[in-house]
């Protein structure tokens, strides 16, 4: 059994407007049987913060391509992508990359 | 009674002086441009730049503030004179860009834009003057970095980055600027620099935020590696629809010219395989370290499959630039242009005309007898939103003639967002949270207003 986590999760780079603007969330997630990883906190975000067009965040059951995910400002590529295993406080940034000039 | 004399001599004399001033003004940015040569069919020959043993004793002048700088000195500065940048877009970041690495003395710039100056590019792209709109951004930018500093060579190139030339233009150049504002132009930039073996310093920039990291670099990772997959076009805003503010695009571009400066001086740079993340509303800088070289990357990895430049619109799903898409999400009768508007509104007949722009948009300009409804609002059926569009249907049915239809038509800025908008009411109406009404919207939008109908309207 897990126990319940507390993490920062924030949004930038456009990728807020999907959350009603809001760029920073302070999450508790609840205790449970799995251990929390980046996979399950994608479910939780898209039935708990998401606010509309979903496809627009999550395509499959990862990020959407053109968003950036970081875990205590490291790509998360360096730490497992999906299987990352969240920490107490642990700080998760999408970010969207922008293309205008 | 003399002195009010004189005051009003003075005052004239000052106006005469002003209007020839002025028209100095214009003449010599004519005179500017008579002096660039027509745009070649193919890229400029470029040649090597020739190395350079000393300074001179003007050269040691001008750059004498940098020159006593122990990490770049003498042997820094004859690097900077003897490197060429290639900058792909005059715009936002690359205008500061250029401006920096011209006044430090880069030997050659090449500067890359298709497009032509418009009045709303003045705002941010600081070469460009008001005398210049309607001008090539290439040529615009090059007469201006003459002015700066004559011994710095600029090459424009008007036209766009295309992958038939891509790849040759990059190798006459030591290092590249991505100032382009187009995910399709991106990747082009990146396989080109892959497969030239060019380090590529990429900056983007959109509403109050900017982004800017070195790819390609002593191992580091491409642009490929970081996104494997463009993003989906529905997806990217663009400046015009998003906006954003010059200072920001000014930042990155000097945060730009000065990695550009740094690899070319022979110091390095500092973003390669990370991020800068800027955030201007907080006041915030963020550095975030990126993934390293994929050994599986499509351009950099080890067995590369973008061997060629490829077709990278139709890769992207997009096309390479940064105009506003046009939507086709009804079909032609279900839409009006602006001059059947425009004559339904002078005949009187009853209508509703419905605006969804967002409010920021309202307060710029608006035509005064639309109902305001963002189409944020519609797309949450906001409650509020559509008690008040029920009522104005309602109170439109009644004061209509017998036997009149009951309209709606929905207007946006360019015709895309009313498209959707049309799409939500016909739900509700069929859905029967609506009275029956018919839905149309305005091709082209207020845009288009203002250019067939009203001059006097706004642009923006």
């Amino acid at each position: 059994m897990a126990a319940p986590l507390s993490v920062k999760v924030e949004f930038r780079g456009g990728v807020e407007l999907l959350f009603d603007g809001v760029k920073k969330h302070q999450v508790t997630l609840p205790g449970q049987e799995e251990p929390w990883d980046i996979r399950n906190l994608l479910v939780w975000i898209k039935n708990n913060l998401l606010q509309e067009r979903t496809e627009l965040f999550i395509q499959g059951d990862t990020v959407r391509p053109g968003i950036l995910v970081l875990i205590n400002d490291a790509d998360w590529e360096l730490l497992g992508e999906l299987d990352y295993q969240l920490q107490d406080q642990d700080r998760i940034l999408f970010i969207s990359t922008l293309h205008g000039g | 009674m003399a002195a009010r004399q004189e005051v009003l001599a003075l005052q004239a004399e000052v106006a005469r002086r002003e209007e020839e001033l002025s028209s100095l003004k214009q003449r010599l940015a004519a005179a500017l441009l008579e002096e660039q040569e027509p745009t070649p069919e193919r890229p400029v020959q470029v040649s090597p730049l020739p190395s350079k043993a000393a300074l001179s004793r003007d050269e040691i002048l001008r750059y004498s503030r940098q020159l006593v700088l122990p990490e770049l000195g003498v042997h820094g500065q004859l690097r900077l004179a003897t490197a060429s940048v290639l900058i792909v877009g005059c715009g936002g970041l690359g205008c500061p860009l250029a401006q920096y690495l011209a006044a430090a003395g880069v030997g050659r710039l090449g500067l890359v834009d298709y497009d032509v100056v418009e009045m709303s590019n003045l705002a941010r792209q600081v070469l460009h003057g008001e005398a210049l709109a309607g001008q090539a951004k290439a040529f615009s930018a090059a007469a201006s970095l003459r002015r700066l500093n004559s011994a710095v060579e600029c090459v424009p190139y008007a036209q766009a980055l295309t992958p038939a030339t891509a790849l040759d233009l990059v190798r006459r150049y030591d290092v590249v600027a991505d100032c382009s504002d187009n995910v399709p132009t991106r990747y082009l930039v990146n396989d080109a620099c892959v497969l030239a073996g060019r380090p590529l310093v990429s900056a983007s920039a959109l509403r109050f935020e900017g982004q800017i990291t070195v790819y390609h670099y002593d191992g580091g990772p491409c642009y490929r590696c970081v996104f494997p997959q463009p993003p989906p076009a529905e997806t990217v805003t663009n400046c015009a629809d998003g906006g954003v503010l010059g200072v920001v695009t000014g930042v990155l571009g000097c945060l730009q010219a000065l990695e550009v400066l740094k690899i070319a001086a022979g110091m390095g740079p500092s973003y390669s395989g990370s991020l800068l993340l800027f955030d201007a509303l907080r006041g915030h800088f963020r550095c975030i370290q990126l993934r390293s070289r994929k050994p599986d990357c499509a351009a950099c990895g080890e067995r590369p499959t973008v061997t060629d430049l490829q077709d990278y619109e139709a890769f992207c799903g997009s096309s390479a630039t940064d105009k506003c898409r046009s939507l086709q999400l009804l079909s032609p009768a279900e839409r009006v242009s602006v001059t059947y508007y425009k004559r339904l509104l002078d005949s009187g007949a009853p209508h509703l005309l419905l605006d969804v722009r967002p409010q920021v948009e309202v307060d710029i300009c608006r035509l005064p007898h639309a109902l305001h409804i963002p189409l944020k609002q519609l797309e949450r059926r906001d409650p509020e939103s559509l008690k008040l569009l029920g009522e104005a249907i309602r109170e439109g049915k009644r004061d209509a003639q017998e036997g009149a239809a009951d309209s709606i038509y929905v207007i946006c800025k360019l015709g895309n967002d009313s498209q959707k908008a049309v799409k939500i009411l016909q739900c509700l109406t069929a859905a029967q949270v609506l009275d029956p009404v018919t839905v149309r919207d305005v091709v082209g939008g207020l845009m288009a207003w203002a250019a067939k109908i009203d001059g006097t309207f706004p642009q923006y």
